[in-house]
């Protein structure tokens, strides 16, 4: 296992190469570049913005300079619309805001989407199976869109409990409404895979076996069925965490919360290669890590499983 | 001239400190929290003067560095940084004289060198200024050779003669080359503060300004604190602080957020205006502010669609356009119909009277079909072409009402095609379009911030519409001393050639609460100062 | 009936098994659906959400031609004063209201359902296709391949999608079909994760070794042995993604990239309503949701009633 992880850590590193290199292709061929403008700039204006940024470089040379400044320097370059902030800045600025209610819409939708899920498939076919898929049902079909509006008329118009948006530093009161719009989806999605996986581990063998053997339901769930049948939901959640921590354009944007969802989507608009290119890295990196941390725990839950 | 040292006196006179302690401007009783927050759409880019792009920059800006010159309620300039300024025999030389008071937020004194490194750092190509052109637009001497690398930094037009005296050199006599000093773009910098911290500089705890607030925090996507600076040189008279900008991407839920009292400035969302007007008659208003919205048609040779080539075809267009519907029935916030280009609320400019503008709608619609029949176009032989708008619901919106219009009353066939922004403008740029949304603010308070625009000579010409006539007429008025007759011949050239279909003159709507007060409501640039707000006693 | 060999084997079996296999696997194929048929139409629940479902197919593709209006015909009178004058109303034939630009709604929710369930539909069977066989193959040939497959995916999922869509969208000059292209693009990564995850721990099963023991192709042993334990699995995150197709779609035209004025879309319905909710149009939020909410829970009982069907060990 430990060569495993140890290849594995090791082809990261072209796999990251890879992405740069066809992040860049990419953005440089979709058309308006960080300087179109809707008030056109003038040529010299652009000439000096060009040569000020190194865009007068052919691209490979481009994508060398960038992969050396990171390694050299830890430097993932400036942001070109932002333009007193670097891409550390704005890293430094917004992960940690999506970092932290991601983390907690992702505790909270995976133990309430597990919990969910398990009730579902052990009381399979009964009311108590058709409130919990209704409960995700709705929960998947509300998409935060409509969640974030909701909520803010419910807990700040009419409550008056919560505030509007902000972010303050992350205190719990500025956390609480973007948690509950980021994690209902994936709830529902945590839910219903175990549902389905649970469903399929109690008419197992094995699971039979424990309970012709007249061990109660809840020792069978949480000895027996609970283990395997988690592992197409940790398959789900490798990326869905990846997805949590680095935010949502739209909590960012109606909460204000200042993460790196929104900033990613605008340096994609705005044409912000650098900024685009250090969160799709930084993306990368943690789909790398997170998706290998799945793989070990495979191994985890079903011994059988080599590489 | 006149009129310039009439208000600057008038200026002086406002600027000085009115029982700041207790009561506001006109003497009302001041409520004891003056803590005010307001609503942004988008972050702050920039605040770094030389760098700064949008308007949410400059409203920020404006309230940590002073320039030259302010703007009053009304658009007027009052003095800020100067006190009082001479014109040479020739109109080209200016001299300014600084205020001896003036303060940095590190205690050094304000002195000319500030603005002569601020002005020539804009122009440095290693700065590589969006506003640059700013510079060479107000005419100082070797701005643009500068910028283009022709010639060192030390041959601005800018001197400074002593520490309280401040020389400029401009090219051509420019009328309103005063009014240009407002803008952010020619403020002075704090050569220090460069220095220390580089590219830094404008980090909390790092900006060094003059202005009367100091920055505190500076959260991109959730808010910017400003509190009261005390080395302001006037800082007995700003009453209001902290002053916090709320990022809110979302007009809806910006709305929200001013009901949930988080807000006291907000914007009202499309369409809801009257409505919410109804519901917070002293709250909610709109106020004139100078943009224009316009469809332009691509006039490229070999480019854009050859119908439109057809003047009658695009009068047909224009004509068939019923602006009080998208005006009444989309936006519902008072915009004003535009049948020439210019907004009317542009200082001293008067909107001239084209033909159409007079007509009723039904008359419009009758002579635009009948010049489409005499263009050659009919149910036999449709008319077809497309347009192209950024994304946004309100351009859809509006997209959608005039497709439906020409359909209906012409029956003509328009595709809206929407594309993410950077497209559009790239597709506009490059004159890959048939007809296309655009809009224009302007950069100052006078006419020629959106004429020029047309000129063939004008790299934001995007129709590539091209008029002697019309070229001659701009020229001209750059050396006038009352242009304002050309821009009106001007407009009539616009309007008779219909390179551009205007569509509206923009509104700026708001809710403000009613306890605050000294925001300004007739400044068509929409430009305010935070040091002027406070908030009474109910 | 007949039982089937998956999953029903103990080691002790395995003899039996060698002789018995290469005659199953066809009476398996054939019985296995007949078997699934009937199960499926003794599920009531189920069998309501193909009913549900095939009503509002049928209000999808029929229900334009119902109405007196068009999709896109936008009413002058109504339009900015929706709030009054747009109401549901059955006499001026706008039965679910109009929008802002007074256009009627039921129109334009029948054509919004209608590019939503193909962009939905179409959008989750290429992901369960394309994603099921990607992952059954990386998971079960693993090594080399395993990794080199699976590193494609991180690649994938990391790469700035919206740069992929706007360049799809503008080479293609915003074609429909491109849409379909871009999302299906996306979406099957996550299916090709899960899909892998299961086939590790498959593979190792006693009745996957015994195929492999006796010379089964590899390709064979996907397709007869590995693919059909993995239905429940698929089935279930199939009926997940087509919502998430949706609501890709939805995102994709607030972005301005996807379903172009003044054709829409569920999701973009869903959207204009939720901005306008709190401003007494309510209807242009309830409506386009409760078809997306009907649609989503039929899916879900269909999908879920083939689960159990298809289940061969669920007896």
């Amino acid at each position: 296992m430990l060569n495993y992880i140890i290849k594995r850590l090791a082809i990261a590193v072209p796999t990251l190469l890879i992405l740069i290199v066809l992040s860049y292709i990419l953005m440089y061929a979709a058309p308006g570049g960080p300087f179109t403008r809707e008030k056109a700039l003038p040529p010299q204006v652009i000439a000096n913005l060009t040569a000020r940024y190194g865009f007068d470089e052919p691209l490979w040379k481009q994508i060398l300079i960038y992969v050396w400044n990171i390694i050299a320097h830890f430097d993932f370059g400036p942001s070109y619309i932002y333009k007193d902030r670097t891409v550390n800045d704005i890293i430094a600025q917004g992960f940690p805001v999506t970092l932290r209610y991601g983390m907690i819409a992702f505790v909270v939708s995976a133990l309430s989407g597990i919990g969910l899920g398990v009730v579902a498939a052990i009381n399979h076919n009964s009311r108590l199976d058709y409130a919990a898929v209704g409960i995700s049902i709705g929960a998947q079909v509300l998409p935060n869109f409509v969640m974030a509006p909701i909520l803010v008329l419910v807990f700040t118009l009419w409550l008056g409990w919560l505030p509007g948006g902000g972010w303050e530093g992350g205190e719990w009161r500025y956390v609480i409404m973007p948690v509950i719009a980021l994690a209902t989806s994936y709830m529902a999605y945590i839910a219903r895979i175990t549902r389905g996986s649970m469903l399929e581990v109690m008419t197992s063998n094995h699971i039979r076996t424990a309970r012709a053997k007249g061990l109660p339901m809840s020792k069978v769930v949480l000895r027996h069925a609970l283990k395997p049948a988690l592992l197409p939901v940790l398959s789900f959640l490798g990326p869905a965490f990846v997805g949590m921590i680095t935010g949502s354009v739209v909590v960012d944007m109606y909460f204000s919360t200042g993460g790196i969802g929104k900033a990613f989507v605008d340096s994609a608009q705005n044409r912000d290669y650098a900024v685009m290119m250090g969160i799709t890295l930084l993306v990368g990196i943690l789909y790398i890590a997170f998706n290998l941390l799945v793989d070990v725990l495979y191994a985890w839950i079903d011994p059988k499983i080599r590489y | 001239m006149k009129h310039l040292l009439l208000t600057t006196i008038l200026g002086l006179s406002l600027a000085t400190p009115v029982f700041a302690e207790k009561y506001g401007a006109t003497g009302e009783e001041l409520a004891a929290d003056q803590a005010y927050s307001y609503y942004m759409l988008d972050s702050a880019k920039s605040l770094d003067p030389n760098l700064a792009s949008s308007v949410e920059d400059a409203d920020i800006i404006r309230s940590l560095i002073e320039g030259l010159y302010e703007e009053d309620a009304a658009g007027a300039i009052i003095p800020a940084g100067a006190t009082s300024y001479e014109v040479s025999a020739d109109l080209t030389t200016y001299t300014f004289h600084l205020r001896p008071e003036a303060k940095w937020s590190n205690g050094d004194p304000v002195v000319a060198g500030d603005y002569v490194y601020g002005w020539q750092r804009l122009v440095d190509p290693a700065t590589a200024s969006e506003y640059a052109w700013y510079m060479e637009l107000a005419q100082v001497v070797n701005a643009g050779e500068i910028t283009r690398g022709e010639k060192p930094l030390s041959d601005l037009g800018v001197t400074a003669i002593d520490d309280l005296t401040l020389e400029v050199k401009i090219l051509a006599p420019l009328p309103y080359f005063p009014k240009m000093l407002t803008h952010t773009a020619m403020f002075p910098i704090n050569k220090k503060a460069i220095d220390q911290f580089g590219g830094e500089w404008t980090k909390p705890g790092n900006y060094i300004g003059n202005g009367a607030y100091t920055l505190s925090e500076h959260l991109v996507g959730e808010k910017l604190v400003m509190t009261k600076s005390p080395t302001y040189w006037n800082a007995a008279s700003v009453i209001m602080s902290p002053i916090t900008a709320v990022t809110i991407n979302d007009e809806n839920a910006a709305w929200t957020r001013w009901v949930a009292g988080e807000l006291d400035r907000s914007t009202v969302p499309t369409g809801q205006f009257p409505r919410l007007k109804a519901e917070y008659p002293d709250e909610v208003s709109s106020n004139p502010s100078a943009c224009s919205y316009t469809y332009v048609i691509n006039l490229a040779e070999g480019k854009g669609n050859a119908a439109l080539q057809d003047v009658r075809v695009r009068k047909a267009l224009a004509y068939a356009l019923d602006r009080n519907i998208v005006i009444d029935n989309i936006l519902q916030a008072g915009q004003i119909p535009a049948y020439s280009w210019t907004p009317g609320a542009m200082d001293g400019f008067t909107i001239p009277a084209t033909d159409y503008a007079a007509w009723t709608q039904d008359e419009r619609n009758e002579k635009a079909r009948a010049l489409l029949a005499e263009a050659g176009y009919g149910p036999d032989k449709p008319l077809t072409f497309t347009l192209n708008y950024n994304t946004s619901e309100g351009h859809q919106k509006i997209a959608v009402a005039i497709q439906q219009m020409w359909k209906q009353t012409l029956g003509v066939a328009m595709t809206p095609q929407n594309f993410e922004w950077a497209v559009h403008t790239d597709k506009m740029h490059a004159g890959d379009y048939d007809m296309a949304r655009y809009a224009w603010c302007g950069d100052y308070n006078e006419a020629s911030t959106f004429l020029d625009l047309w000129t063939s000579y004008s790299g934001n010409n995007d129709t590539k519409y091209a008029n002697p006539a019309y070229d001659a007429l701009m020229k001209d008025a750059k050396t006038m001393a009352d242009p304002n007759p050309n821009y009106t011949k001007a407009e009539e050239v616009l309007a008779a050639d219909m390179p551009i279909i205007p569509i509206y003159h923009y509104t700026q709507v708001r809710v403000v609460r009613k306890d605050i007060k000294g925001l300004p409501t007739t400044n068509v640039l929409n430009t305010w100062y935070a040091k002027n707000l406070y908030r009474i006693a109910q | 009936m007949i039982l089937s060999p998956i999953g029903m084997l103990s080691p002790i079996d395995m003899s039996a098994l060698t002789a018995r296999l290469a005659t199953l696997d066809e009476v398996k194929g054939r019985s296995l659906w007949a078997d699934a048929r009937s199960r499926f139409a003794r599920n009531k629940a189920a069998v309501a959400g193909a009913i549900v479902l095939v009503l509002c197919f049928a209000y999808a593709f029929l229900g334009q031609a119902l109405s007196p209006h068009t999709f896109d015909f936008t009413d002058f009178k109504i339009m900015g004063h929706a709030a009054e004058l747009g109401r549901p109303n059955w006499s001026n034939g706008h039965y679910f209201g109009a929008d802002d630009l007074g256009r009627d709604l039921f129109a334009r929710t029948a054509q919004g359902t209608r590019i939503s369930l193909f962009v939905g539909v179409i959008g989750a069977f290429i992901s369960v296709v394309v994603g099921t066989i990607y992952g059954a193959v990386a998971g079960y040939v693993g090594g080399r391949t395993d990794q080199i497959m699976m590193r494609i995916v991180d690649i994938l999922l990391a790469i700035p999608f919206m740069f992929v869509l706007i360049l799809l969208l503008v080479m293609s000059g915003q074609s429909f079909l491109m849409l379909f292209v871009g999302i299906a693009m996306q979406s099957w990564l996550g299916m090709a994760r899960i899909v892998r995850g299961q086939t590790l721990s498959l593979k190792n099963k006693e009745f996957i070794e015994a195929a492999r023991a006796i010379g089964v192709p590899t390709f064979t042993i996907i397709i007869r042995h590995i693919l059909p334990n993995l239905l429940g699995i698929v089935a279930v995150y199939a009926t997940l993604l087509v919502p998430e197709m949706i609501l890709i779609e939805s995102f994709i035209s607030f972005l301005g990239l996807g379903v172009q004025a003044p054709r829409t879309s569920l999701g973009a319905l869903i959207a204009e309503g939720a901005k306008t909710m709190t401003y007494g149009t309510l209807w242009q939020l309830a409506f386009p949701l409760f078809f997306f909410v009907t649609t989503m829970f039929a899916f879900y009982f269909v999908g879920d009633g083939l689960r159990d069907a298809l289940d061969p060990k669920d007896r």
